[in-house]
């Protein structure tokens, strides 16, 4: 990663990080609502795998812990904040909240809640590429649990067999909700489980985003080169619980420090510091900034940007009707 | 205008908009080198290739999923699932995914997909491989249902079905593929929304789908010729949104009206037919309507007890004569 690459890096983390405690705080005063689902201690992994792809050019599905990944395709962090709050301006016009981040045209194909579902979507994705030609690939960020449901298997038999143009990258944070990897999945290292399907595996360090991007660089150019699926493990932690509703009595504060002391921030600002690329005195008044942008811009935006109108409830369920008349009626508009 | 079963109904739909649109695409199990189950998409492997006609595993929630996620980008996929009791396996994405996609996505994303299953009690395959499951496909928000009745229908839903930016789900039944009905020589789209009038009368509207209109029509028929009782057929070819002023009209000049259903009742078409007679005619009824549908069983293999289960046109006249005091 060149040098100008990593600063920009840090800076991005740290936007994600503050923006994530920023929610936290918004949802504690009640401005977020329903489900919070929050990315703190496990931003090298989505930064380091999109510093190896092309952002806003190759498609990008998550689950519901999604803001951050649709931050890094390119959406502004007013519109997913405002979508927290569920205003007309946010990212999905405040019909999907938090879970269901998208933003088509940076190809952030969306959160979603049912854990599991994007497999088969992300290979969907990949098939419309491999019919259309293009060279872009999906990219589907996915938790470790995601790996028990059916369609895991289904979909890497079927990217396989297709030889589909799509990346699945398992961040393992070793907790599906409140149980532990060991109490729930039979083999800890995912990365094993997709040898059987015949698709190229390989597993790292997901606290580093240079071991990160270092990695994603061989599983990206390896499906943007037509060899078909990648799946790659980045082993990593969530720090806070698997959603707001969740006091992580499954596990002790120790671990949680353990953890912390591999902070995917400080490892890159630590190297930059020693590198003499960056002071401790810069790296706080970045902080600053960035809180300050924060309150000023997202949360400001967030708060004055309109509620969507109670008449338009039922817009959005099926298509525009003008634009389907001979379809509906039989008869050309 | 043709006379044609209704499976080459359906594959000549299939055929036509492939030809026209390199992003229209099937996939199934069985559809391609086997030639389809019910043969619907014959011939479409060796024209068309693999890329574009796709036998899948059998993984009905991961290529149903796949489809999905491939119509995000505009393609346009008609999914074969072999039975519609296979359709639980694929709900969570048909559900979760498609019809929900343009909602949670504020407007930005949309699920063009066809997803067509062959559903309803054929000859003693047991309860695993007969169920009617329209009822449960009906009440989700963000999908169209419809299921055709005759190859003319078959033909013309499923052209409009590919072209609608929506997700529609056909209800096909799997003794209806053999068939024969006219079908026009020139491109014909069925509309999606709306019902038939398949028998016109005026005592009495039969309302029906797919097979049990051919229940209605037979029952409209004795009963015209044994007991002078003019019965209307409404074939309601889309199941959502059910054509409520359609529904409203005909029982409006009639008073009366029975559904037939090869569904199950509770929770089944009949209720939701009722619901909107009271809701929009209520004060023109003469008797209160009657529905006709299977016992809550799962389908016995039996063929006693399965002709038991499933009503057909006696069922229908026996309703009405009811209705009229004669029986």
């Amino acid at each position: 990663m060149k040098i100008e690459d990593k600063k920009r890096v840090l800076r991005e983390m740290v936007l994600h990080r503050r923006f994530e405690e920023r929610c936290y705080q918004a949802y504690i005063e009640r401005k977020i609502g329903g489900f919070l689902h929050l990315y703190p201690g496990q931003e090298a992994c989505c930064n380091g795998v999109m510093e190896a792809a092309r952002p806003g050019h190759d498609y990008v599905i998550t689950g519901y812990r999604d803001h951050v990944h649709a931050i890094k395709c390119g959406s502004d962090p007013k519109e997913v904040m405002a979508e927290l709050y569920g205003k007309e301006t946010g990212s999905s016009k405040g019909r999907g909240g938090s879970m269901h981040i998208f933003d088509a045209a940076h190809r952030f194909m969306g959160g979603y809640a049912l854990v599991g579902g994007p497999f088969p979507l992300a290979a969907g994705i990949a098939k419309a590429i491999q019919l259309k030609g293009g060279d872009e690939i999906a990219i589907c960020f996915l938790g470790d649990a995601a790996n028990n449901q059916g369609v895991f298997h289904e979909t890497l038999n079927m990217a396989a067999l297709w030889n589909l143009p799509v990346l699945f990258v398992c961040e393992n944070n070793r907790y599906g909700i409140g149980t532990s990897i060991e109490r729930s999945t039979a083999v800890v290292h995912q990365h094993k489980r997709v040898a059987a399907y015949n698709i190229e595996a390989s597993e790292c360090d997901g606290q580093d985003v240079e071991v990160v991007y270092e990695h994603a660089r061989k599983a990206v150019d390896h499906v943007r080169s037509g060899k078909g699926p990648y799946f790659l493990e980045l082993m990593t932690y969530r720090y806070r619980g698997h959603s707001m509703s969740d006091s992580r009595g499954y596990r002790t504060r120790e671990e949680e420090e353990l953890w912390k002391q591999r902070d995917p921030i400080f490892i890159l600002r630590d190297r930059l510091i020693a590198a003499g690329e960056l002071t401790m005195e810069a790296y706080e008044a970045l902080e600053k900034e960035t809180d300050a942008y924060i309150e000023n811009e997202v949360i400001k935006f967030s708060e004055e940007s309109p509620e969507p109108r109670v008449e338009d409830l039922e817009k959005y369920v099926l298509a525009d009707r003008a634009s389907q008349q001979q379809w509906l009626t039989g008869q050309a508009a | 205008m043709a006379q044609i079963m209704l499976w080459e109904a359906i594959q000549r739909a299939h055929d036509e908009e492939m030809a026209r649109d390199p992003l229209v695409i099937c996939m199934g199990e069985d559809i391609g080198v086997a030639g389809g189950t019910y043969k619907a998409t014959k011939g479409l492997y060796e024209k068309y290739g693999p890329l574009r006609v796709m036998d899948t595993p059998i993984s009905e929630g991961g290529f149903t999923g796949l489809a999905i996620g491939a119509s995000f980008l505009g393609v346009r996929p008609v999914v074969e699932i072999m039975s519609v009791n296979f359709a639980w396996l694929a709900m969570d994405q048909m559900f979760n995914s498609a019809a929900k996609i343009r909602y949670m996505s504020g407007g930005q994303l949309e699920a063009p997909c066809v997803f067509r299953s062959a559903g309803g009690a054929a000859h003693q395959l047991g309860a695993q491989h007969s169920a009617r499951m329209e009822k449960v496909f009906m009440g989700i928000a963000g999908l169209r249902v419809v299921t055709p009745s005759n190859p003319k229908q078959a033909y013309g839903l499923l052209k409009s079905a590919i072209r609608s930016n929506d997700p529609v789900f056909i209800n096909e039944h799997e003794l209806m593929y053999n068939m024969k009905g006219e079908v026009p020589d020139s491109e014909y789209f069925h509309p999606l929304e709306g019902s038939d009038i398949a028998r016109s009368g005026t005592d009495v509207t039969l309302f029906g789908y797919n097979i049990s209109v051919h229940w209605c029509l037979k029952a409209a028929e004795i009963l015209d010729k044994q007991y002078g009782i003019s019965a209307e057929v409404i074939d309601l070819y889309s199941l959502s949104p059910l054509d409520r002023a359609g529904i409203k009209q005909s029982v409006s000049k009639t008073h009366r009206a029975v559904i037939a259903e090869e569904d199950e009742a509770p929770v089944g078409v009949g209720a939701e037919i009722i619901a909107i007679i009271n809701e929009e005619c209520f004060f023109e009824l003469d008797a209160a309507p009657v529905r006709v549908h299977s016992a809550l069983v799962p389908q016995p293999y039996n063929h006693t007890l399965e002709k038991a289960a499933i009503p057909d046109h006696e069922d229908v006249v026996k309703a009405v004569l009811k209705l009229f005091g004669k029986a």
